[in-house]
């Protein structure tokens, strides 16, 4: 189905195999992720994007055998030389924390409010490590320092809610990099904050990557956030992988239309653009799926073998290049603005009814 | 810290203060303590009358009686009773003595019983336990602590027949006799405790699981606790350290505030029992309209629960530093 | 590589036929409000069954004490017998029938309860909206009242009162209810604080709205859930103490009967004539526990907690 070889690079420290995660629900099978296959080099920023309900935050929980215990997972996630999948629970702890660590999305309620936060980075230390408490307390402190919290000493001293959000979502960073893990995961880390404070939380973690060397994978649906931060970027739309490739060849050389959609969305300032060019409609629920391309409802190039053909990653500008489109190659060259309606605000309804192109 | 703490009882004065006045005017408003006199046959003297009506105050009006009356209190004259003989105030505390007894031992097992139970229905949902469980819970909160307690009793005078020796004592808070010295005496009365302990454990019980298994669901979904997990802490360590902690805060609102409640049933319990206790003591005093008793019963289980309050407030603030620095 | 045109053609008119698909990812189903949370009250299996056995019981109690062939006080000639065809509920020392006395007993209980239910709902949601509405010294001064009378054992309490009132069941309902309304207050008090800082009252405000505007057309229809679910669970409460009360002599009395009356008379008979203690406490327990499941069922109708799937 997929075509590995094209994929497979020299240093893999995280491998992804056609990773499938289902739920059982009272409306029928939920399929949140439905074969989804990466590879994380060490040291490289993986950017995964997608709407709610893409299956992104799913994959990772599955990573980190995080998933509710009425999931059903198949597939195979490698790391170190073991299928994460097939480890036993107690295995597990000792993989999570230290070998991949995880940074959630909301910091306000990330931490637990009785314990002060030195005392809950000591707590990650102590897990994998057999060192006194003092001496955990210590590296604690430092760890704070080295994501850019000031007067580090005082605030690990200090309960969660004496910090601000931007604050804690650093003490959660500088938990997930307590043990020096080869893969952060970093589940929309930024998404609850203010812009001005996304920028502090970033340079955080763009210091606890350089501090650790570790691999990271960056879950958001803020494109400027992957365009600063990833070196690879990762499409994902109803449970699959619809695009993946270099940043540039995301950002510049876009092959399936749902990522020229997102682009068309975003507000550019390196590409002169007219208008914004949102997409109509909602993601499909990934319940009792009709066969074809998941996005053929919403896709202005769509065609009848899009509603009775799922299409596959394919390579197409290189073989590091995949993308899922029956007309990948159509795209050379396309702007948002060819697929989709440039819209301004007063024409919501020409929006929500998907009107014809121009 | 200490400044929450002074906080809160500067609070608590103004309220039991009002509450004193609200009870002695509510009580000597409800009741004429001279009515067992009155309706006597053959009907006493008119001095007779007068003198108890003197006696007990009753000449003097409303408010000057309230003022004497809290006076007298800081002078550990709690007024005088419709029975001449009793003194209000030793009788009163030695009563409440038996009861708080009965009362702390409850609260107790309930307690312990209920967190157990709450946190292990939480953590194994829907399972048979947790059914079974749940089950109960609602059985008991449904059961009338009286019928419960007639029930109890009823069990163990069949079992003590059974058995042909009195393995379960029924009848009140101790025996009159106990051969021994210090150690008969303690096992006597904590014979005499278990059925009506169990008795009125078991409603707070059910109350406290129901409402403990929610909490352990809510803080077993929070983000903290899934943070404590992806930082690669065992399953034990993260339901003791991270869920079970927070868990329980909650609880000691909940507690003080069911307190009321259980004197409530603590009353019923002793009327069953046949316990000397201050249950039984405000059930006379009702039946004879004795005012002083009743209003000095309600003004010490007041003070009590006042005082409970505040002490569960300021664990409340040792629990959670949230509230400490609010 | 075809020519844009086609292309654009092809697509303009999949678009036609597709524009129904995007219309049908919009369509949801319109229910109002009110019919999905009857829609999902009837899936809570347990709460449907106690809510029939309810009204089978309301039904016994007042339509088959009606056509019962024996009152309540009727005194036959069959001296504490055990139950049969002729007494399915057996006699007491007397010679009542137990049955109707059972279901008379059902009655005043009920009547009572749901009364209690009602006047402290009222009473209490008002004071605690009120309170929780305006905060500041309003807040204060009523909560410190409403506080004042939990500090107090309500059964205490109700025993001192309804001593003096008389044993109508009406008067005991409302000495009763004169207590409960503090707890009502504190429920309606945490649901306004709760709601008040949504963003819909701020929006509503924005706009214009007064304040009796505010809490009758915003408050109270998002409020109705929790009061409806504390209501229901009040009138359990409600029969509880009523026949706890009665049981100590203080609150329904002869003429009448109560549950808790029965069950006290029936004391010493729990071996010796085993009906007389049953049959009444049994039926204070089904009450009370089918108003719990229903009460259950209503809450989660009102506001389901689903398991979180983290998605």
């Amino acid at each position: 189905m997929t075509s590995f070889d094209s994929q497979t690079t020299a240093d893999p420290v995280l491998s992804v195999e056609d990773l499938t995660v289902q739920f059982p629900s009272d409306d029928g099978l939920v399929q949140a992720v439905r074969g989804v296959s990466y590879q994380l080099d060490r040291g490289e920023v993986l950017g995964v994007v997608g709407e709610s309900g893409s299956g992104k935050s799913v994959t990772s929980m599955a990573i980190m055998g995080l998933l509710p215990r009425t999931a059903r997972v198949s597939g195979r996630i490698d790391f170190k030389g073991r299928n994460l999948l097939e480890l036993s629970e107690k295995e597990m702890t000792r993989v999570r924390g230290s070998g991949v660590a995880m940074v959630f999305q909301d910091p306000m309620t990330s931490l637990n409010p009785v314990y002060p936060v030195g005392d809950q980075i000591a707590e990650a230390i102590t897990a994998h490590h057999d060192v006194r408490k003092e001496v955990a307390r210590k590296q604690a402190v430092e760890l704070l320092d080295l994501v850019r919290i000031p007067n580090p000493q005082q605030r690990a001293t200090e309960y969660p809610h004496q910090l601000s959000g931007g604050m804690r979502q650093r003490v959660v960073i500088a938990i997930a990099i307590a043990n020096r893990p080869e893969v952060i995961i970093a589940d929309e880390p930024t998404t609850a904050l203010d812009v001005t404070v996304q920028a502090q939380v970033l340079d955080a973690l763009q210091a606890a990557k350089e501090e650790t060397g570790a691999a990271m994978v960056l879950i958001t649906h803020d494109l400027g956030v992957i365009a600063g931060q990833a070196d690879r970027v990762q499409v994902m739309y109803a449970g699959k992988v619809v695009e993946a490739g270099t940043v540039d060849d995301i950002f510049y050389t876009p092959r399936m239309p749902y990522t020229l959609g997102l682009l068309g969305s975003l507000p550019r300032l390196d590409i002169k653009s007219e208008r914004l060019t949102p997409i109509a409609g909602a993601p499909p629920s990934v319940v009792n799926m009709p066969p074809g391309c998941p996005f053929s409802p919403r896709c202005p190039m769509a065609a009848d073998i899009c509603d009775r053909e799922e299409p596959t990653l394919e390579p197409t500008t290189d073989g590091r290049h995949v993308s899922a489109c029956h007309f990948r190659d159509d795209l050379a060259g396309r702007e948002p603005t060819d697929l989709f309606n440039p819209t301004s605000v007063d024409d919501a309804e020409a929006v929500a009814a998907g009107e014809k192109n121009e | 810290m200490l400044a929450f703490a002074l906080r809160r009882l500067l609070v608590s004065v103004p309220i039991l203060i009002v509450s004193t006045f609200v009870v002695f005017v509510m009580v000597s408003l409800s009741a004429n303590p001279l009515s067992t006199l009155i309706t006597r046959n053959p009907p006493p003297p008119q001095q007779t009358i007068d003198a108890e009506r003197h006696r007990l105050h009753l000449d003097q009006p409303l408010l000057e009686r309230y003022w004497n009356w809290i006076t007298g209190i800081f002078r550990g004259d709690f007024g005088p009773s419709v029975n001449s003989t009793t003194d209000i105030g030793s009788e009163v505390i030695t009563r409440f003595g038996v009861t708080f007894r009965l009362i702390f031992l409850a609260m107790i097992i309930a307690l312990i019983l209920a967190i157990v139970v709450g946190a292990v229905s939480a953590v194994k949902q829907y399972s048979k336990l947790d059914y079974t469980a749940t089950f109960f819970g609602f059985l008991f909160l449904s059961m009338p602590s009286f019928w419960l307690a007639v029930l109890l009793k009823q069990a163990g005078i069949s079992i003590n027949t059974a058995v042909g020796d009195q393995v379960f004592y029924t009848i009140g808070a101790e025996s009159i006799y106990v051969q021994g010295g210090a150690w008969a005496h303690f096992t006597d009365v904590l014979g005499h405790m278990i059925l009506p302990t169990i008795s009125l454990a078991l409603i707070s019980y059910a109350s406290w699981s129901r409402f403990q298994r929610g909490a352990m669901l809510e803080v077993l979904n929070s983000d903290y606790v899934r943070l404590a997990r992806a930082k690669g802490l065992s399953r034990g360590v993260v339901m003791r350290r991270h869920a079970l902690r927070n868990a329980l805060i909650p609880l000691t609102t909940v507690t003080a505030l069911d307190l009321a409640s259980i004197i409530s049933g603590a009353v019923v319990t002793e009327k069953v029992f046949q316990w000397q206790g201050a249950g039984t003591f405000l059930l006379d005093a009702i039946a004879q309209s004795d005012v002083y008793v009743v209003e000095a019963w309600l003004l010490i289980s007041a003070t009590f629960v006042i005082l409970f309050n505040l002490v569960a407030d300021l664990l409340y603030g040792v629990l959670d530093p949230r509230i400490r620095h609010a | 590589m075809p020519e844009p045109s086609t292309t654009e053609t092809t697509a303009a008119k999949r678009q036609d036929s597709k524009s129904g698909a995007v219309e049908r990812e919009f369509t949801v189903q319109e229910r109002g409000q009110f019919q999905l949370v009857v829609r999902r009250f009837f899936q809570h299996r347990l709460a449907v069954i106690s809510l029939v056995l309810l009204v089978v019981i309301v039904l016994l109690a007042y339509i088959g004490g009606w056509l019962w062939k024996y009152g309540p006080e009727d005194i036959t000639p069959d001296n504490s017998e055990a139950p049969s065809l002729e007494h399915p509920f057996g006699t007491d020392a007397v010679g009542k029938d137990m049955l109707a006395n059972v279901l008379r007993g059902t009655q005043i209980s009920l009547q009572i309860s749901v009364l209690v239910a009602i006047f402290s709902t009222v009473v209490g949601t008002i004071w605690g909206a009120v309170a929780g509405y305006y905060r500041g010294w309003v807040d204060t001064v009523l909560m410190r009242i409403s506080d004042l009378v939990l500090t107090l054992p309500l059964l205490a309490v109700a025993a001192v009162l309804a001593h003096n009132v008389g044993g109508s069941w009406w008067l005991i309902a409302v000495v009763i209810a004169g207590l409960y309304w503090a707890y009502v207050s504190r429920v309606a008090r945490g649901v306004v604080l709760s709601l008040r800082e949504k963003e819909f009252i701020e929006a509503a405000r924005a706009l214009g709205a007064g304040d009796g505007r505010i809490i009758f057309r915003h408050l109270v229809p998002n409020a109705l859930g929790s009061v409806i679910v504390n209501a229901t669970i009040l009138v359990s409460i409600g029969i509880l103490l009523e026949t706890a009360l009665s049981f100590l002599g203080f609150g329904v009395r002869a003429p009448d009967t109560s549950l808790g009356l029965l069950v006290s008379s029936a004391q010493t008979a729990v071996d010796t004539r085993p009906w007389l203690f049953y049959f009444p406490g049994l039926f204070i327990i089904l009450i009370a526990l089918t108003i719990n499941f229903i009460g259950d069922g209503l809450r989660d109708a009102f506001d389901p907690q689903q398991t979180k799937v983290r998605a």
